[in-house]
């Protein structure tokens, strides 16, 4: 199987533009991110089904001009659940938004601990209003 | 025998659907959910029964012949874990019933807890059973997204930051396993994980490595192995009691399973695994450690969750029928011992209003019969002869002792670990149990759905994690049938021919 | 702030009008006449054109998802031009379920007859004015799957769309 070096390099921009994505604090760019890689996998999988061809629909092209369906349908398939995880991270994005006023990724509670030892004076606020993950005062 | 093997994901799916459709009726969503999951773990028992007789059932959704279509398979392993899980569900969900009954009051319904519980159910039990690579993936984000909707619903601020991790590594890992599907595919032209099985093999060693590195790291993102655990000490303790307790006893042994049988299948070794014994250590050891430095409780059954799944590790890493026998065992052991135990921790933080363990105390004096509900299921974890963690753990060890001396050394490991969960769990009995009995602390955030610091106690909810216990216990009275099970499991994943046969048919 | 805007708002997740546009579906100022008009004409028309890709869906391109997805996107249409209460009567969770309902009904249905699950056969009936009809019983799943994506539409629409806006009014924010 050849391999068309502008999709290899497309996939490759995007899976970099989405992980990069990914890093950072805010979760729309999460978001964003991660409907980027989304795509960059799903054309991933279209590649996987090799060189394109025709439809394929019996009746209309002759069989071996087919592309190969599986990988279009697995994509299909991929696409339907990055676009449920999509809304669903939007939702989940304004949430946070109505109860915090920002949609940031905080740090994690371990973190926090460590870096209150760190720097004892500091006293950092855990800014989540000392919740029950807490459980040192 | 084959036309009920669709049934334990059809079924709680179905549910799920009816349950949304009749969302103003909380009787009939309680009434569906306890009825179909009974319904899983009586079907999941049949299959155990039939597949340990008469060997891998396949059936073939729409009729369509495997490779080409998709494959449902129920092998020894599948079966077994599929009831061990489905009776924890069930118990897990009687507990949550009962909790919503005595919180929110008999008549409040959700448009969402139930069919999400279902539909996890659902994932949980399409991951055991499938035969097909892609279907892994689209069981894992049934199961997952399922598990992002219970584990973010109802949350107030200080629970939703959880949330997001949870939900961004989640999904990280799971456009990972869509990548990989996509290069196995590219490489072998197939997803049908019993064709793999043949054709994974031509391919040159190189390429080999990669497609079984990338799965090893799908896998172990959502396994929690260390360093891939953090998001895991992270989230669970955030969710709510039950919803916790179905995490810690599911979803991290789903993906030890799906390690377990891509491994297997697809990637098979003669001698032992050597990164995988590193991997094992490290996650046995840091889990174990960092669960010692916690005053919470939840995180600290979370790091011990992580610090037990080394222990499966261990097993996988030695790759012999024995080693694997041994993982099986302890995977169900695992499942029940760790939703015990959240579950457990549920009922203490509900008596004590706080998950501080040093704002706890004199337990033993207020509520005994918390105290021996903690106590089996700490025992059993620690591996404490005669319970079930002690078999599954004796099962693991002598696996690793018949074998090279790098394995007889983390054997050595396996054992400090014991060691110390048993020192973390001391600890917690100390602190919560023992001492003066102090004033449950007011709840801290009196709108959520979860009420804590309240002596109003429930006899289901005793019930349920009761019967948990019961089943426990019964993995250590039938360890011996149990154990001769796993090991013809364990013959049947390294020869790999029984299943390759039953799904394609055909002589090899 | 307008005087239906005003309304107490009963329970979160019921709409208040039904199929039709109606008058006062915005402030007035926010009303855009051309697309309230267009919108007239063409929500009905996509309605039927989602209910032909559904029908055709197993000897040609369409199918229950495309279907549902042109059928939603008749309804986001309805909701830019009428604004945050123009939505079906019914539930969209129920919808939803009930999708989720047949689909997985069509898909036991066949182990009724010892065939295995989700197997499909040709379904042929003579239907009166319209003649002779020629299909596959999974043209249920694809019923199934129309009404699920519809309603998860419809619920975007009253989570993301309408209850960002109620979020908004409440703050005091006039919505844009």
């Amino acid at each position: 199987m050849t391999i068309n070096l502008v999709m290899a390099a497309t996939v490759g921009v995007l899976y970099g533009t989405g992980f990069t994505l990914l890093l950072s604090r805010s979760l729309m760019r999460v978001l964003i991110g991660v409907v980027v890689l989304g795509h960059g996998t799903n054309l991933l999988l279209q590649l996987a089904g090799g060189p394109p061809g025709r439809a394929p629909i019996l009746g209309a092209v002759a069989p071996e001009e087919f592309t190969d369906a599986l990988p279009q349908a697995l994509a299909l398939t991929a696409i339907v659940i990055t676009f449920a995880l999509t809304t669903f991270l939007l939702a989940l994005g304004y949430r946070s938004f109505v109860l915090v006023g920002h949609d940031e990724v905080q740090d994690d509670v371990e973190d926090r601990r460590i870096s209150r030892q760190k720097t004892p004076s500091a006293g950092l606020d855990d800014g989540d209003g000392d919740g029950d993950g807490e459980a040192t005062p | 025998m084959s036309y009920l093997l669709p049934l334990p994901v059809l079924l709680p799916m179905l549910g799920a659907a009816i349950s949304i459709v009749g969302s103003r009726s909380a009787t009939l969503q309680r009434v569906i959910g306890v009825v179909v999951l009974a319904a899983v773990a009586a079907l999941a028992g049949v299959l155990l029964v039939a597949t340990d007789r008469q060997g891998p059932i396949v059936t073939e959704l729409g009729g369509w012949p495997a490779p080409v279509g998709i494959a449902l398979v129920a092998d020894r392993l599948s079966a077994l874990l599929l009831l061990v899980s489905t009776l924890v569900t069930l118990a897990v969900l009687v507990y949550a019933i009962d909790q919503r009954i005595t919180d929110l009051g008999r008549a409040t319904a959700s448009t969402t807890f139930h069919p999400m519980y279902l539909m996890l159910c659902a994932g949980v039990s399409l991951a055991y059973l499938t035969g097909d690579l892609f279907t892994l993936f689209v069981a894992f984000e049934l199961m997952l997204t399922a598990s992002y909707v219970l584990i973010t619903r109802r949350t107030g601020a200080n629970r939703i930051r959880a949330g997001m991790t949870y939900v961004t590594v989640s999904l990280l890992s799971s456009l990972l396993f869509l990548t990989a599907v996509a290069m196995v595919y590219a490489a072998t032209g197939t997803v049908n994980l019993a064709d793999l099985a043949g054709r994974v093999g031509e391919l040159p060693p190189g390429l080999q490595t990669v497609l079984g590195m990338m799965l090893l790291v799908v896998f172990g993102i959502k396994a929690a192995i260390v360093p891939m655990h953090f998001w895991l000490p992270d989230s669970y303790p955030n969710a709510p009691g039950p919803v916790a307790a179905l995490f810690a006893g599911l979803l991290t042994k789903v993906s030890f399973y799906a390690l377990l049988r891509t491994q297997t299948l697809l990637f098979p070794r003669e001698e032992p695994w050597t990164l995988m014994l590193v991997l094992s250590v490290a996650t046995m050891l840091v889990g174990v450690l960092g669960a010692l430095a916690q005053n919470d409780l939840n995180r600290l059954l979370s790091f011990l969750l992580v610090s037990h799944i080394g222990f499966l590790l261990y097993g996988l890493a030695v790759f012999d029928a024995a080693g694997v026998s041994g993982a099986a065992l302890y995977a169900a052991h695992h499942i029940t011992v760790l939703a015990t135990l959240f579950l457990v921790s549920g009922l203490i933080t509900r008596r004590s209003g706080t998950v501080a363990l040093d704002r706890m105390g004199g337990l033993l004096r207020t509520s005994p019969g918390l105290a021996i509900l903690f106590a089996i299921p700490a025992l059993t974890l620690a591996g404490v002869p005669p319970t079930a963690g002690f078999v599954a753990k004796l099962a693991l060890l002598q696996a690793g002792a018949g074998s090279g001396p790098a394995e007889q050394a983390v054997a050595g490991v396996v054992v400090l670990a014991s060691l110390l969960t048993l020192y973390a769990l001391v600890r917690v009995w100390v602190r919560v149990f023992w001492g003066e009995p102090q004033a449950p602390v007011p709840d801290v955030d009196p709108a959520d759905e979860v009420l804590v610091g309240t002596a109003r106690t429930s006899v289901p909810m005793y019930a349920a994690t009761a019967g948990l216990i019961v089943v426990s216990l019964a993995i250590a009275a039938f360890a011996g049938p149990l154990a001769g099970m796993t090991e013809r499991a364990g013959v049947d994943l390294l020869d790999r021919e029984p299943y390759r046969v039953a799904v394609l048919g055909e002589a090899p | 702030m307008t005087a239906p805007e005003d309304k107490p708002f009963e329970e979160w997740d019921r709409p208040r009008q039904g199929w039709m546009l109606s008058g006062d579906c915005r402030g007035h100022r926010q009303r855009t006449l051309l697309l309230e008009m267009t919108t007239r004409a063409l929500f009905p028309t996509v309605l039927v054109f989602s209910l032909y890709l559904l029908l055709v869906g197993h000897y040609g391109p369409g199918g229950g998802f495309a279907a549902g997805l042109v059928a939603g996107l008749a309804f986001v249409l309805r909701y830019i031009a009428g604004g945050s209460d123009a939505a079906v009567r019914l539930r969209p969770p129920v919808l939803i379920g009930l999708g989720l309902t047949v689909a997985l009904l069509t898909a036991l249905a066949p182990t009724v007859v010892g065939a295995p699950v989700l197997a499909t056969t040709k379904l042929a009936l003579d239907v009166p004015l319209i003649g002779h009809v020629e299909t596959q019983t999974s043209v249920f799943l694809d019923v199934g799957v129309y009404l699920l994506i519809v309603g998860v539409v419809l619920d975007l629409l009253r989570s993301l769309g309408a209850g960002i806006e109620r979020d908004m009014r409440e703050a005091g924010e006039t919505p844009s």
